[in-house]
């Protein structure tokens, strides 16, 4: 059986074929492509690559890269390394969660905020730290990050409005 | 750019590279590491270009984007030639300013320039600053003289010069030799002699070939070096690889870069293509004979990957847990091959040890402990960034002479090293040397190289916490002390942190510890504990505090802490309403607000909003 997924996810399966040793990287473009690893994905990528799909399964919930749920628009991701953690930083998930409604690890129900936290980005010299989708915020605090969530709905609202 | 068949060949190409660089009189250098990307580098970059381009100099001024320069904290950095004048936090606006003055009249933009926050000197160039006149930038410094997406400004500056001059010898076990003369110690945290690891690669059985490791999947919160050095001079890491490769003869090597950095990803991409359009990364190296190629792997998320074993693992398109090493991976590593790992650091320092000679390096830093490290400085002090010292300097002159001390009204309390495998050392410890050895007796380690300043605001059975969730949320859970191990010590110290804490507490962490230090199966684990008992050996007062008085002296943990608002102090601005993303204070404007307990989180946003010092911890 051949699990259906899309062409572009078909093309990131193929090219990899009956090669096991290409699971990550094969997982890794899929996530960035779709966003998250999907059931179907999974089943199709142990269909192709000739892996077990418990071990699909298993890699793909053992890394932190991978999401098996769909994420928001803006991905949030607040650092929560030790120079972040000693200059505040769980502020910043306080203030995310209580503007937000949801925990690190969640997604609003309209599908525009994914909270994530992250060990360490690696910006350690401009803690605390805040990146959404790429871009990095330093030396946050509540007050900026408010404005700057505020700015990521009035951007949306706006893009409703035009339509 | 033509294939390099022959050593002459290399060395006419960059001949010719340093004769154009001559000409260059006027140079702007702007700090392009994810730093000072962060602090906007980008649109600097260009505002200069534009007005460059406005004031017809574009052709006149080399505009070069480097790696980190290591002064984070002060960024975006820039530094124009002649005169190496230094400016800081330079904004787009000051493009044309800095064009006008400096470039075409020659004097610096005084308002640009850093000012020491402690004397109020002025500085001018890098090396009146206290923060760079400490450092031996070995390493970091050459982040600031090339382009780390040209390989040709590499080559100019002497690089693959070392590769070449190994191939012309045609003696691997020299090169050997002369790595372990430098006495170079591995720069991951494990510190295991390098030539030693080459050696005993290089002897294992080559039935089926050796692979090379360069292991980038820096995950220490805290630690940024290996970032900055694949960013910011990919080249020496690469050169690095090679040398290694030759000496232990392999011909396949792989490197493993975090997922998280992807402009380390990105510039190492780009250096490989051209090390191989070159012909210096392929077949028949400089005409050598010899072959080797590399490809680069991201990592997934996973700190354990850090560990050599769970690294091979993951290479595989496996889950990355660690296996037992009674066979070592320079015996059976990746596939069951021969494999020789090394950090990035580590990989970087060959070039400069076959350069200059092992002894050079070996002069710099101590008898056991030779050579420079980098360190991420962090935290609560005043200057952050990125420091490379010879090892054996103190603490002290790491922390108060280059870091500045804590900011303003502040008191530094301790330092955090080595991550979540290291240990916290109190100021009184401050005068000890860094070294792999020193730190280690003290109940720390070097580790890859964080630095972690914490003042006293810091609660350190907070410390212990945030280290214990972290490995907790780390560990791959395949074996038992590990697992549960790291679980049971983290309900403890959660219950010391929650006002539950028992004194019969405090000698079964450490009986815990003890037993997960000696009985996890990867380093990971056996490090594990470290955190906890060096605070306890360290700070056993402030779990003292907590368990039997019921009080975190620090003001941080939230189930021992209430937050106030002062009458007397309180005007009724309102800010710290309007602050709280919990909507639980309220009040009539100009009148005293108050703080309803019930709902209150105790984040602490409305104490770092009040101007006025009213919200307070009791």
């Amino acid at each position: 059986m051949i699990t259906a997924v899309n062409d572009k996810l078909r093309e990131i399966i193929d090219a990899r074929a009956g090669e096991p040793r290409f699971l990550i990287e094969c997982l890794q473009d899929i996530q960035e492509t779709q966003g998250y690893i999907s059931e179907d994905a999974m089943h199709a990528v142990s269909e192709r690559l000739c892996v077990p799909l418990i071990e699909v399964y298993r890699v793909a919930s053992f890394y932190k890269a991978f999401s098996l749920k769909p994420r928001g628009k803006y991905i949030i991701t607040v650092c929560m390394g030790t120079a972040c953690h000693v200059r505040g930083s769980h502020r910043m998930i306080d203030e995310v969660s209580g503007q937000l409604g949801i925990e690190a690890g969640e997604t609003t129900e309209d599908q525009l905020f994914t909270v994530e936290s992250v060990n360490c980005l690696g910006a350690c010299a401009l803690g605390p730290v805040v990146v959404v989708n790429g871009t990095y915020y330093h030396h946050m605090t509540p007050g900026k990050l408010r404005k700057l969530i505020q700015s990521f709905r009035d951007a949306e609202q706006e893009a409703l409005e035009n339509v | 750019m033509s294939r390099l068949s022959t050593e002459s060949e290399l060395n006419t190409l960059r001949e010719t590279l340093v004769s154009a660089r001559q000409t260059i009189v006027k140079s702007i250098t702007m700090c392009g590491g994810t730093g000072c990307q962060a602090s906007g580098c980008k649109a600097v970059v260009e505002a200069v270009k534009a007005e460059l381009a406005k004031k017809e100099l574009a052709d006149d001024v080399d505009l070069k984007v480097t790696g980190c320069h290591g002064f984070c904290e002060q960024g975006p950095l820039m530094v124009i030639e002649p005169g190496n004048i230094f400016y800081c936090h330079v904004s787009p606006e000051d493009a044309a300013e800095i064009v006008e003055t400096t470039i075409v009249g020659g004097e610096a933009v005084e308002r640009l320039l850093y000012t020491d926050p402690g004397t109020g000197e002025v500085a001018k160039t890098e090396s009146q600053i206290p923060f760079y006149a400490a450092q031996d930038q070995v390493l970091i410094g050459r982040n600031k003289q090339l382009d780390p997406q040209s390989i040709e400004d590499y080559i100019a500056g002497g690089g693959y010069k070392a590769l070449a001059k190994v191939l012309a010898q045609a003696n691997p076990e020299a090169v050997i030799d002369e790595v372990k003369t430098s006495g170079l110690r591995g720069r991951g945290g494990g510190g295991f002699p390098t030539g030693r690891k080459w050696e005993s690669c290089r002897a294992a059985a080559n039935g089926q070939g050796r692979y090379v490791i360069c292991n980038a999947d820096e995950g220490d919160p805290g630690a940024y070096m290996d970032r900055s050095i694949l960013e910011g001079n990919p080249h020496s890491v690469i050169e690095g690889m090679i040398i290694g490769a030759y000496a232990i003869d392999s011909n396949q090597g792989a490197m493993y870069i975090r997922n998280e950095y992807p402009l380390a990803l990105k510039h190492s991409q780009v250096a490989i293509e051209q090390a191989r359009q070159y012909g210096l990364l392929g077949d028949n190296i400089l005409g050598s004979g010899f072959s080797f190629d590399v490809e680069i792997a991201r990592g997934a998320g996973a700190f354990v990957c850090g560990e050599s074993t769970a690294l091979m693992a993951s290479l595989e398109g496996k889950v990355g847990e660690p296996s037992p090493k009674d066979i070592h991976t320079t015996e059976k590593g990746l596939w069951d091959r021969p494999t020789n790992l090394n950090n990035v650091e580590t990989w970087a320092n060959i070039p400069g040890i076959i350069d200059n000679g092992g002894e050079w390096f070996a002069a710099k830093g101590t008898k056991t402990s030779t050579g420079t490290k980098v360190f991420a400085l962090t935290g609560q002090v005043k200057n952050t960034g990125l420091v490379e010292v010879p090892m054996g300097t103190s603490i002290r002159t790491v922390v108060f002479d280059i870091g500045g001390g804590a900011p303003e009204g502040g008191k530094v309390k301790a330092v955090q090293t080595g991550g979540p495998s290291g240990g916290c050392l109190p100021v009184s410890k401050f005068n000890l040397k860094i070294d792999f050895d020193t730190l280690d007796k003290a109940g720390s380690m070097v580790g890859s190289g964080g630095m972690v300043v914490m003042d006293e605001k810091t609660c350190m059975v907070d410390v212990a916490k945030y280290f214990l969730e972290f490995l907790q949320d780390e560990s791959c859970g395949k074996c038992v002390p590990c697992r549960v191990g790291v679980d049971r010590m983290l309900e403890i110290v959660t219950d010391i942190s929650q006002g539950r804490g028992r004194p019969e507490h405090l000698d079964l962490l450490e009986e815990l510890g003890e037993t997960i230090a000696e009985t996890s199966l990867c380093a990971l684990g056996k490090t594990a504990p470290n955190p906890v008992l060096s605070t306890l050996k360290y700070f056993r007062k402030e779990y003292e505090a907590h368990i039997n008085d019921g009080q975190c002296p620090a003001g941080v943990c939230r189930e021992l802490i209430s937050y106030k608002i002062d009458p007397d102090k309180c005007n009724g601005c309102g800010l710290c309403a309007k602050a709280c993303p919990h909507d639980v204070i309220s009040g009539e404007k100009k009148q005293p607000h108050t703080i309803d307990q019930e709902i209150c989180t105790k984040c602490g946003i409305c104490h770092d909003t009040c101007k006025f010092d009213a919200a307070i911890v009791v």
